[in-house]
């Protein structure tokens, strides 16, 4: 069951994704910087956490999921340190994707050459 | 007064240069096109034993300069002035293709329409006894263009149905003060001309009133009529801006519609080399010129031909400030003979 | 021109004649294949968690593996193509985010390892961690005044 609903959930935000970047020419970096916010804003608001309990890696895996651990991580703190939790709780929450994707970002380019588009 | 200038933006030779050679070679895609067989040579791979699509890019400006001297039995020495220029910041593409050549050079910058730019300034400098052997060539690369223009080429995007692929390839024309035709006769320079579009992904609506105003100028200043011409080809407009140039000029009472394409349109397998709109970049126009137009020139088949190459005059800069793409269109008269 | 459009007219005009995008088939594919990606997601989350790791862990790492193999096959000269059918199916989850900080990487290594691969890397991903820092201070402090 878990399957489906992320199937579903994670495939309904990507195709709202698709219709911003068909409807209004949004480019590839403002598409996410969009889905970002919203996911921030969503966890703030309280909605996103109860698409996570429903779709789990569907509300997670898309980069609205990235806003959510990002906020989550900032109420966590807030709660555990006070004020100085808002500035250290959303980088310390995502600290396990960024550091992933500077570490083998950095390694994988080493290696490889792009290719052109045929 | 200018004796050689008529109307409001056309100059008529006295003695009309002859194209004496061309060359062109072209990228791997570009070779499967529907007009492979006219190019000179089909580079294997878009990075062509280089290590950098700049480095490969200059590579095709120094190949083709080489190609376009050996077709016309012509060594470096001979030629006065080299005419040319690419896409890429500072034209490093022809500054660097061109270094070890040891010939004059005049670097240009007309985005697309350099082709036609560097023909028009060549001839008027054979005309007005400047020079009696000139090159004039351009070159675009797909990749190169790519990350300076848009994207790098890893990134999953999609490409927008009006948008167009930079053609990778470079040509050449080599102009003479002899008498051997092709011959160059008029040339009508374009005005930079902004219809307020500034989608970078529909370059042809922005090229396309710079182009229909290029083609109304030189037959109000010439008096010459459509029929005159067995082919008017503009240089990268693209399936959209084809339409749109074709719709400009009927509106002004035109009907090119037997007599019209673009070169963009022509060099792609447009169903099934998802190409979108067609193709573009300077070496567009320069290579379809070059290859097809000229070749069908010396069999005959085209008799005089109104090539107008097209340049969108945008860079990303102007792009994130939100500014309209400012197009412009040079037409060069080409006639088989002189009479 | 004699005869021409002003600017307002040539816009409308210029919309009516340039075909838009499928846009029907391209919603389609985007939820097919980001649907696909979450599900792999779901998988692998799954597994960690049969392994017994606790649930912060089990996220991090999830994370972690995702955005390796959106690295992973961009290396592979994959992911573009992927990219090109599935449009924001390929580009919203978080395997996007990993293509957008390879694809720079390697396009620009050419101007060196330095400034080319670790200047560029954020050049499109760049903008993503900073609205996203900045909004999740400005909710945190929000969250601080109102608890």
């Amino acid at each position: 069951m878990s399957y489906i609903n992320a199937f579903l959930v994670g495939g309904i935000i990507c195709a709202i994704g698709q219709v911003l970047i068909d409807k209004t020419k949004l480019t590839p970096a403002r598409i996410l910087v969009v889905f970002v916010v919203a996911g921030v804003l969503l966890t703030a608001f309280g909605v996103y956490q109860k698409l996570v309990d429903f779709a789990g890696a569907g509300a997670t895996v898309p980069l609205t999921g990235f806003g959510y651990t990002l906020a989550k991580g900032a109420f966590r703190e807030v709660e555990q340190t006070g004020l100085m939790g808002a500035l250290t709780g959303g980088f310390k929450a995502a600290a396990a994707g960024l550091g992933a994707a500077i570490f083998f970002g950095y390694i994988m380019s080493v290696v490889s050459k792009p290719k052109a588009k045929r | 007064m200018a004796e050689r200038h008529i109307g409001k933006q056309t100059v008529i030779f006295k003695n009309p240069p002859s194209i004496k050679a061309t060359a062109s070679i072209v990228g791997p895609k570009e070779g499967k096109g529907a007009l492979r067989q006219s190019f000179d040579y089909i580079i294997p791979d878009e990075l062509w034993g280089e290590d950098s699509w700049e480095k490969a890019e200059s590579k095709l400006v120094r190949e083709t300069l080489s190609k376009v001297l050996q077709k016309g039995s012509l060594s470096n020495d001979q030629i006065e002035y080299v005419l040319g220029g690419d896409l890429l910041n500072q034209c490093i593409a022809a500054n660097y293709g061109l270094r070890e050549t040891d010939i004059p050079f005049f670097g240009l910058y007309g985005a697309c329409s350099t082709m036609a730019e560097s023909m028009s300034l060549g001839s008027m400098l054979i005309d007005g006894g400047y020079a009696d052997n000139v090159v004039c060539m351009t070159s675009s690369h797909f990749c190169s263009a790519e990350r300076q223009f848009r994207y790098p080429l890893e990134l999953g995007s999609q490409r927008a149905p009006t948008s167009q692929w930079t053609v990778t390839g470079s040509g050449a024309a080599l102009l003479t003060s002899d008498q051997t035709g092709p011959y160059i006769r008029y040339v009508t320079t374009g005005k930079i001309n902004d219809m307020g579009i500034s989608d970078v992904n529909n370059m042809g609506a922005a090229m396309a009133p710079a182009a229909a105003d290029t083609i109304l100028t030189h037959f109000a200043d010439t008096g010459l009529t459509p029929d005159y011409y067995d082919l008017i080809v503009t240089g990268d407009l693209g399936k959209v801006g084809k339409k749109i140039c074709l719709d400009l000029l009927n509106m002004n009472g035109i009907d090119l519609e037997n007599r019209f394409n673009d070169c963009g349109v022509m060099i792609f397998n447009t169903k099934d080399q998802d190409t979108h709109s067609g193709g573009s970049g300077c070496g567009c126009s320069a290579t379809v010129f070059a290859g097809h137009l000229y070749k069908e020139m010396m069999k005959g088949n085209l008799k005089r031909v109104l090539f107008v190459a097209t340049g969108a005059l945008m860079s990303p800069i102007s792009t994130q400030q939100k500014e309209s793409i400012p197009g412009i269109a040079h037409a060069v008269s080409i006639h088989r003979s002189l009479d | 021109m004699n005869k021409s459009f002003t600017k307002e007219e040539y816009s409308q005009y210029v919309k009516s004649v340039s075909p838009n995008s499928k846009l029907f088939l391209n919603i389609i594919k985007a939820f097919l294949v980001g649907g696909i990606i979450c599900v792999i997601g779901q998988v692998i989350f799954n597994w960690l968690k049969g392994r017994g790791l606790d649930s912060d862990m089990v996220s991090g790492l999830t994370s972690a593996i995702m955005i390796f193999l959106g690295a992973f096959f961009t290396a592979l000269n994959v992911y573009d193509e992927l990219g090109r059918f599935a449009g924001a199916g390929s580009i919203v989850p978080i395997t996007g985010f990993a293509n957008s900080v390879v694809s720079p990487a390697m396009e620009f290594k050419t101007e060196g390892y330095i400034m080319g691969t670790g200047a560029k890397m954020f050049v499109i991903a760049g903008p993503v961690i900073v609205f996203g820092i900045c909004a999740s201070i400005l909710v945190g402090i929000i969250h601080y005044f109102i608890i």
